[in-house]
């Protein structure tokens, strides 16, 4: 019999989340800060209107790009809080969550032999996308000395004549990194002046702290050459519904479509009205969930840095990335050790991108109580280790 | 002016964190808030001093433990007196050991007042023995919770599980 899997999907390397996932699963009792996804639930008030949905029959497809009213809404919510301009008819794309976004985005741009710009550590689908659309990934490798944003003269560096897209993934999953308005302004030139696109993935625009997130698209001249992803899972709290969108120039987004009607036909009717009704009256969770957040995101930080380690204030997301160089392990040792020791799950800082060696992902989607105990079980495994090391 | 509007965002900060958890220490305010603990600490005891915080009451779901308890609401009309209107009723009513709340009402009747008794025997000798009785109450109406589902804002029926994947990207 012939083989028959495609070369290309298995060269791809499996995430190594979905490895630690694994090695964690067979821990009964083991307790984690690893998860990417709200602790909060959907505000009764969208839930109730998706129940609604249902019980009045909206139980058939919608049109391939989504609902009406929910298009119009998210034009407005996007003037509203981030002074972008777009034409619901015809420059926005309901979808199956922000992957679906990514992926079908890449998909549409790219040529083979493309390549696009991947700044890491960064979410673990970017690369993946990038090579099943048939384009070439180069990776980025951020430092936390810059704590882990992109620079003009990183993005100088990376950008050759085969270049077409760069992702660009702030507030950042997982160093919990953001672009100010000034950090972006130097990108834009390098983009503008090397005329390159962007894919830029804003899922957790809503939870900033301190600032509000400002969008690479409201730059002058970059609507023309950006695509933005965002949806609703982070700041509603509506993983489980799958629902996202991705905004952009008309001739970007009809190709978009072009692929969501054959691949997907259209994002799940009941989301989409329970979306409509989260951007209509959700301001006020979106601001009560950002306001528990950010207290964790600096009891967590401070935490950390009282255990000794080396840890970056991080404004954006809800994740703190901390260096643990400090105690002689890997990013994967010290993480497989602090889950057999103390039954204690966080996530390798690899399993971002290689340059994430010597971090690990910890998430502030708990409650303070829960972060306390996590936090006590860590303070007495690097307590434990740093002596060792030293 | 500017300190004193700093100061009211730290009350107002404090307040929002501590209505649904009033076991978060001073030292833990003031890392979540990124104040100093002696600035939390003092807002703290002040709005102690000024009654804006009233206490620090448990939140028991007295259903789950062996300890007998009734709780009931009465609807209680009243004629207010000339000069002090419901507040002299009100007092003669909440300064009784049972009562757990009384609250003045718009509509159809004056005072909510909610009892907490060991018994309904013991909650109806309440009422008729002391409320309905007294000269200004016109007339009472009193009904007995039968289960409690949510109470300041925190559900108590059904486990809270925490249902996500141990880890997820």
């Amino acid at each position: 019999m012939r083989n028959p899997l495609s070369r290309t999907v298995t060269e791809i390397q499996p995430s190594g989340i979905r490895k630690f996932f694994d090695i964690v699963s067979e821990m009964k009792d083991a307790i984690s800060l690893g998860v990417g996804e709200p602790d909060f639930e959907t505000p009764w008030h969208i839930r109730e209107e998706g129940i609604y949905s249902l019980e009045k029959g909206k139980t058939h497809y919608t049109s391939n790009a989504g609902l009406k009213e929910l298009k119009e809404e998210i034009c407005h919510y996007l003037k509203r809080r981030f002074n972008l301009d777009y034409r619901p008819a015809k420059e926005v794309l309901v979808t199956v969550g922000g992957s679906e976004a990514i992926d079908i985005g890449l998909r549409a741009m790219l040529d083979p032999g493309d390549e696009v710009l991947i700044p890491q550590p960064s979410y673990v689908s970017y690369l993946p996308c990038v090579t099943l659309a048939g384009g070439t990934p180069v990776v980025i490798e951020l430092k936390a000395e810059n704590d882990f944003k992109l620079t003009k003269q990183e993005l100088l560096d990376a950008v050759t004549d085969r270049t077409k897209v760069l992702i660009m993934p702030f507030p950042n999953n997982p160093t919990g990194s953001i672009m100010t308005r000034e950090e972006l302004r130097e990108i834009v030139e390098v983009v503008q002046e090397k005329d390159i696109f962007v894919i830029s993935d804003e899922i957790y625009s809503e939870l900033t702290y301190g600032s509000r997130h400002v969008s690479i698209a409201e730059f002058p001249g970059m609507k023309e050459r950006t695509i933005v992803i965002n949806g609703f899972s982070k700041s509603y709290a509506m993983t489980g519904w799958r629902l996202g969108y991705a905004v952009g120039p008309e001739p970007i987004i009809e190709q978009m479509i072009k692929i969501h009607q054959f691949a997907i036909m259209c994002a799940p009717t009941t989301s989409q009205y329970a979306a409509v009704e989260a951007l209509r009256n959700g301001d006020s969770d979106v601001e009560m969930m950002c306001e528990a957040y950010d207290g964790r995101r600096r009891f967590l930080v401070k935490a950390l840095r009282d255990m000794g380690l080396d840890c970056f204030e991080p404004f954006g997301a809800f994740y703190v990335f901390p260096g643990i160089q400090s105690t002689g392990m890997t990013s994967d040792e010290f993480a497989n050790r602090l889950l057999a020791e103390e039954k204690l799950a966080v996530v390798p800082g690899t399993a971002f991108g290689s340059c994430g060696e010597g971090f690990l992902r910890i998430s502030y989607a708990y409650s303070i109580e829960n972060l306390k105990i996590a936090l006590e079980r860590m303070e007495r495994f690097v307590r434990r280790h740093k002596n060792t090391a030293e | 002016m500017q300190k004193e509007a700093g100061r009211e965002k730290l009350k107002e900060a404090i307040l929002t964190a501590i209505d649904k958890n009033a076991k978060l220490s001073a030292k833990d305010l003031s890392v979540m808030l990124g104040y100093e603990e002696e600035e939390v600490a003092a807002a703290v005891a002040e709005m102690e001093a000024d009654s804006v915080i009233c206490g620090y009451p448990t939140l028991i779901d007295w259903d789950k433990t062996d300890r007998e308890r009734v709780t009931a609401l009465i609807e209680v009309k009243v004629t207010p007196q000339r000069g002090q209107g419901f507040d002299r009723i009100a007092a003669r009513i909440y300064k009784f050991d049972e009562v757990e709340s009384v609250y003045l009402m718009s509509g159809g009747f004056d005072l909510t007042v909610i009892i907490d008794g060991k018994s309904m025997r013991e909650v109806a000798n309440f009422v008729s023995g002391k409320l309905a009785p007294m000269e200004a109450v016109l007339s009472t109406a009193t009904h007995f919770v039968l289960k409690k589902y949510k109470e300041h804002g925190i559900t108590l029926v059904g486990e809270v599980e925490d249902e996500r994947m141990l880890i997820t990207p």
